[in-house]
C-alpha cells in the first residue's frame, strides 16, 4: 500500500534476465493476515509452469501481483528481465493475463470485448479486429461472436476471457485457475491451444486446484503452502517418484484419517 | 424455524455492523432518529386523544397513510437502507416455504424501522382512550397496518425486480419504476402543500384516503367512536383486501424467486458488427469511449442515471408552476442537470466492478482511461445540456438571456466532468453490480458515495466561479454582450477545466490504479 517503490531485496540473487518470470523476496500482507511470505521463483522462459497449492495459499495474490494487478509490500518481480512495478505498462505489454475471479465487460459482445481488449493495448483497430476473428475461431466461440458475454456460460466466458488474454501476442501467458467450472470437452480444447502456444515459444503460467491436470500438462511445477514455495522445479523432481498429488498432501499436509462423526454413516 | 432464522438476521445485521464502523454509526443514527420521531408521535397522540373526533381521524387516517407509503417507497430510494434474509441464499436448506413466509415477514417487522413502526402504530392506540371499543378495534387494527406496512414493501420490491422474467425485461422494469417514484416526491409536496394552503381540506382528503388501501385500515376506529359500523365494516373488508392481496403478490414473488433461475437465456440475441467500436477514434481513448458509449445504453444502472437528468428538469419546472411561477426554477433544474451529468463519471470505476481489471492488464494509461469515460458521457451530454437550456428558455421565454444561461450550463456541465475524472479515479463505492436490480441497497454505500459526490459537486462549484460571477453580473447590469462573453468563457474554460481534470485524473489513476481494484473486490 506504500508508494511505488518496493522495499530492499532480501535474498542474495537478483532476479534473473534469463527467466519469463523472476520473483525475489515477494511478501504482501492484509492487516495480520499474511498471504505471501518471501517468494522466490524463477519460470524459464517456454516453459509450462504449474502453480499449485491448497486454498488461500497465495497463489492468486502472488499471481496479481506479478501481472500489477496488485502492489506489493517487498520484493522484485521480473518479466523477460523488466521490473514490473518500476516499468508497469512496458511489462504489460509481454504479459497475458487471466484473472480468476473478476468479472468481465460482459455488455460487450465476445467480438467486442476482445477487440477492446486489444485496443486497450495499443493493437490499431483492423488489427483487433482481425486478431479477435482469429480468436474466436480457434476457441470455437464464432458463432457465439455477436451474442453479449452476459449471456455466456461459464466455460464460454473462460475461453472469451482467454482470447482478452491472447489478443496482444503476449511472450508470458499467466492464468488464474483457467479450468474452474469449464466442462472437459472445452478444457481439453483449451489445454491443446495452450500446448501449442507454449511450443511456439510462449511461457504459461497455470495456477491450479487438479494435480493431475498439472501433472499430466506442465513441465515445471512449484508447491505454494502458507505463502511460501515448499517445492519449485520440474514435475519429475517435484513429485520425485511418487504422483505429484501424495507429494503435494506429504508437503502441505492437512489430510486426515478419520471416517467423521457416527450419525454421518447411513448404514 | 421462524425464531431461528430471526435470530440469524439479527446476528449477520450484528457482524456485518462489526465489520463495518460507519455502518454501525449509520444504525445509531437511524436507531436514535427513530426514537425521537417515536417520541414525538407519542406526545402527539397524547395530545390528539383530547381532540374533537374528526381531527383525530383526519390526523391517524393521513399519518397512517403516509407511513405505508413511506414503507412502499423507502427500499426503491434509498440506499443501503435494510440488510435483510436474503431468500435465494436459504432456498438449499429444507425450510417449507410458509415457514420461510412468515420467517421473512416476522424479520421485517423486527429490523428497526419495523420496530418504531409497530410501536408507533400500538402508541397510535391511546387516541382512542375516551372509547374503550375503538380502543381495542384499534388494536387489531394496527396490527393489520404494520403487516400491511411490510408485505407492501416485499410486494413492491418483487414487482420492481420482476424476478420472474428474463434480465432485459428484469432491466427495464426497474427503471420504469424509477420515474413515478420520482415524480412522487413533487405529486405529494404539491398536494400537502395545497392542504396546508386550506387547512380545511385536510379532512376532505383524508376521507378520501380512508377508503383507499393506504387509509383504511386506519380509519376503522374512528368510524367505531363514530358509530359509523357499516362504514366501519366496509373500511375493514378493504384493508383486510389490502393486506391479502400484498401478501399474494410478494408470497409469489418470493415463489418466483426460489423457483426459477436469475438469469434467462431466452431473450438472447445476435448482434453482428463492432457497434460504437467501428465508430469512434482508433485508439485506447477510442476503445474506452466506445465501450463507456455502449454500456450507457445496455447497462440500467447508467440508464437510470440519464432518466435523472430530464426528471430534475421537470420536476424544477413543476416546482415553479405551482408555486409562484418563479422563473428561475427551471433554470436551476438545467444547472442541477449539468452537475448530475458527471454522476455516471465519478461512479463510473464502481460500475466496472472486478471488469476494471481489464484496464489494469491491458496496461492502458490513466489519460486514455479518464478521456474515453469524459469523452463518452460529454458527447451526449452537452448536446442533451444545450437541448434542456434551449427547452427551458423557450418556456420562460426570456429568450434574451440565453447566451448566457448556455454559457453557464455548458461551464458547469464541462467543469463537473472534469472534477469526476479525479473524483472516480480517487473513491470508489458499493453500487449495484452489473445485472443486479439498480435499487439494490448496498451496505455502506452511503458514506462513500456521498463523499464522491460532494467532492465533485463542490469541486465543479469552485470551477464554475468564473462563469458564474460572470451570469450574475449579466443578469444585474443586463448586457447583451456579457451573455455573449458568458457563454465563450464557459464554453472555452469549461473545455480547459475538462482537460485538467482528464490530465489530473489520469495521473491519479496510473498511481492509484491497484488500490482501485482492491477496493472494488473487497
Amino acid at each position: 500500500m506504500s508508494g511505488d517503490q518496493t522495499g530492499p531485496d532480501p535474498s542474495a540473487q537478483p532476479p534473473s534476465s534469463h527467466a519469463a518470470l523472476s520473483i525475489r523476496g515477494l511478501v504482501k500482507t492484509f492487516g495480520a493476515k499474511t498471504a505471501v511470505a518471501g517468494i522466490d521463483l524463477d519460470v524459464p522462459a517456454g516453459s509450462f509452469y504449474g502453480l499449485v497449492g491448497p486454498n488461500g495459499a497465495g497463489k492468486t495474490t502472488t499471481l496479481s501481483m506479478a501481472t500489477g494487478l496488485l502492489r506489493p509490500d517487498a520484493g522484485i518481480i521480473s518479466i523477460h528481465g523488466v521490473d514490473v512495478w518500476q516499468n508497469l505498462v512496458d511489462a504489460k505489454r509481454l504479459v497475458g493475463v487471466l484473472s480468476d475471479g473478476v468479472a468481465l465487460f460482459d455488455r460487450l459482445t465476445g467480438e467486442q470485448l476482445v477487440t477492446y481488449a486489444g485496443m486497450l493495448c495499443g493493437l490499431d483497430r483492423a488489427n483487433a479486429v482481425e486478431r479477435a476473428g482469429d480468436l474466436l475461431t480457434m476457441l470455437d466461440l464464432t458463432s457465439a461472436g455477436g451474442t453479449l458475454v452476459v449471456d455466456y456460460s461459464a466455460g464460454m466466458t473462460k475461453k472469451i476471457a482467454l482470447a482478452c488474454a491472447l489478443v496482444h501476442a503476449p511472450r508470458l501467458l499467466v492464468l488464474d485457475e483457467p479450468f474452474e467450472s469449464v466442462d472437459p470437452v472445452s478444457a481439453a480444447n483449451i489445454r491443446d491451444i495452450l500446448a501449442g502456444y507454449a511450443r511456439g515459444g510462449g511461457t504459461v503460467i497455470v495456477s491450479s486446484h487438479s494435480m493431475d491436470l498439472v501433472q499430466r500438462m506442465c513441465d515445471h511445477v512449484a508447491i505454494v503452502s502458507q505463502g511460501s514455495i515448499v517445492a519449485a522445479g520440474t514435475v519429475d523432481e517435484v513429485r520425485a517418484g511418487s504422483t505429484l498429488e501424495d507429494r503435494f498432501v506429504e508437503l502441505v499436509g492437512g489430510r486426515r484419517h478419520a471416517e467423521g462423526p457416527s450419525w454421518l454413516q447411513s448404514s | 424455524m421462524v425464531a431461528v432464522l430471526v435470530s440469524l438476521r439479527f446476528r449477520s445485521l450484528w457482524n456485518s455492523l462489526q465489520h463495518n464502523p460507519w455502518q454501525l454509526v449509520g444504525a445509531i443514527v437511524g436507531a436514535l432518529y427513530g426514537l425521537g420521531m417515536l417520541a414525538l408521535a407519542v406526545v402527539g397522540f397524547a395530545l390528539l386523544s383530547v381532540a374533537p373526533l374528526d381531527l383525530q381521524r383526519a390526523v391517524i387516517v393521513g399519518a397512517g397513510s403516509v407511513l405505508i407509503l413511506g414503507w412502499v417507497i423507502a427500499p426503491l430510494v434509498m440506499v443501503g437502507a435494510d440488510q435483510t434474509l436474503d431468500p435465494i441464499k436459504l432456498s438449499p436448506f429444507p425450510i417449507s416455504r410458509n415457514s420461510l413466509f412468515v420467517s421473512l415477514t416476522a424479520s421485517g417487522v423486527l429490523g428497526i424501522p419495523g420496530i418504531v413502526t409497530t410501536l408507533a402504530a400500538l402508541a397510535s392506540v391511546i387516541v382512542w382512550w375516551r372509547h374503550p371499543l375503538a380502543l381495542i378495534v384499534a388494536l387489531v387494527c394496527a396490527a393489520i397496518g404494520v403487516l400491511t406496512c411490510v408485505t407492501a414493501s416485499r410486494a413492491f420490491m418483487s414487482l420492481s425486480s420482476g424476478v420472474s422474467s428474463g434480465r432485459r425485461y428484469r432491466e427495464l422494469t426497474g427503471i420504469l419504476v424509477l420515474i413515478p417514484v420520482m415524480l412522487l416526491g413533487p405529486i405529494i409536496i404539491a398536494v400537502s402543500d395545497g392542504a396546508r394552503s386550506i387547512a380545511g381540506v385536510l379532512p376532505a382528503v383524508t376521507g378520501v384516503l380512508g377508503w383507499t388501501p393506504l387509509g383504511a385500515a386506519w380509519a376503522v376506529p374512528g368510524d367505531v367512536a363514530a358509530g359509523a359500523w357499516v362504514a366501519a365494516a366496509a373500511r375493514l373488508l378493504i384493508a383486510l383486501a389490502t393486506l391479502a392481496v400484498c401478501i399474494a403478490v410478494w408470497r409469489r414473488g418470493l415463489d418466483r424467486m426460489l423457483s426459477s433461475p436469475l438469469r434467462s437465456n431466452s431473450s438472447t440475441t445476435t448482434r453482428s458488427g463492432l457497434g460504437m467500436f467501428s465508430r469512434v477514434s482508433d485508439s485506447p481513448t477510442g476503445a474506452v469511449m466506445a465501450r463507456s458509449l455502449t454500456y450507457w445504453m445496455r447497462d440500467p444502472r447508467y440508464a437510470q442515471q440519464l432518466i435523472i437528468l430530464p426528471l430534475l428538469v421537470v420536476l424544477m419546472s413543476f416546482y415553479s408552476f405551482t408555486g409562484d411561477g418563479n422563473s428561475i426554477m427551471p433554470t436551476m433544474g438545467v444547472i442541477l442537470a449539468a452537475y448530475f451529468l458527471s454522476s455516471g463519471v465519478y461512479a463510473d470505476v464502481a460500475y466496472d466492478g472486478t471488469a476494471f481489471a481489464l484496464h489494469l492488464t491491458t496496461g492502458v494509461r490513466g489519460i486514455a482511461d479518464r478521456a474515453g469515460r469524459a469523452l463518452a458521457v460529454a458527447s451526449f451530454g452537452v448536446p442533451l445540456i444545450i437541448v434542456l437550456t434551449v427547452a427551458v428558455v423557450a418556456i420562460t421565454g426570456d429568450v434574451a438571456s440565453l447566451p448566457g444561461t448556455l454559457g453557464v450550463t455548458i461551464g458547469i456541465a464541462l467543469a463537473s466532468l472534469g472534477a469526476a475524472s479525479v473524483t472516480s479515479a480517487l473513491i470508489v463505492f458499493p453500487v449495484a453490480k452489473a445485472g443486479e436490480n439498480p435499487f439494490k441497497s448496498q451496505p455502506g454505500a452511503a458514506l462513500p458515495s456521498t463523499l464522491a459526490m460532494l467532492g465533485t459537486f463542490g469541486a465543479a462549484t469552485i470551477l464554475a466561479l468564473p462563469v458564474g460571477i460572470l451570469a450574475i453580473t449579466t443578469i444585474v447590469t443586463g448586457s447583451a454582450l456579457l451573455g455573449w462573453i458568458t457563454l465563450i468563457v464557459g464554453v472555452v474554460v469549461g473545455a480547459a477545466e475538462l482537460v485538467l481534470g482528464i490530465v489530473v485524473g489520469g495521473k491519479v489513476y496510473d498511481r492509484r490504479g491497484p488500490e482501485l481494484l482492491m477496493r472494488l473486490r473487497s
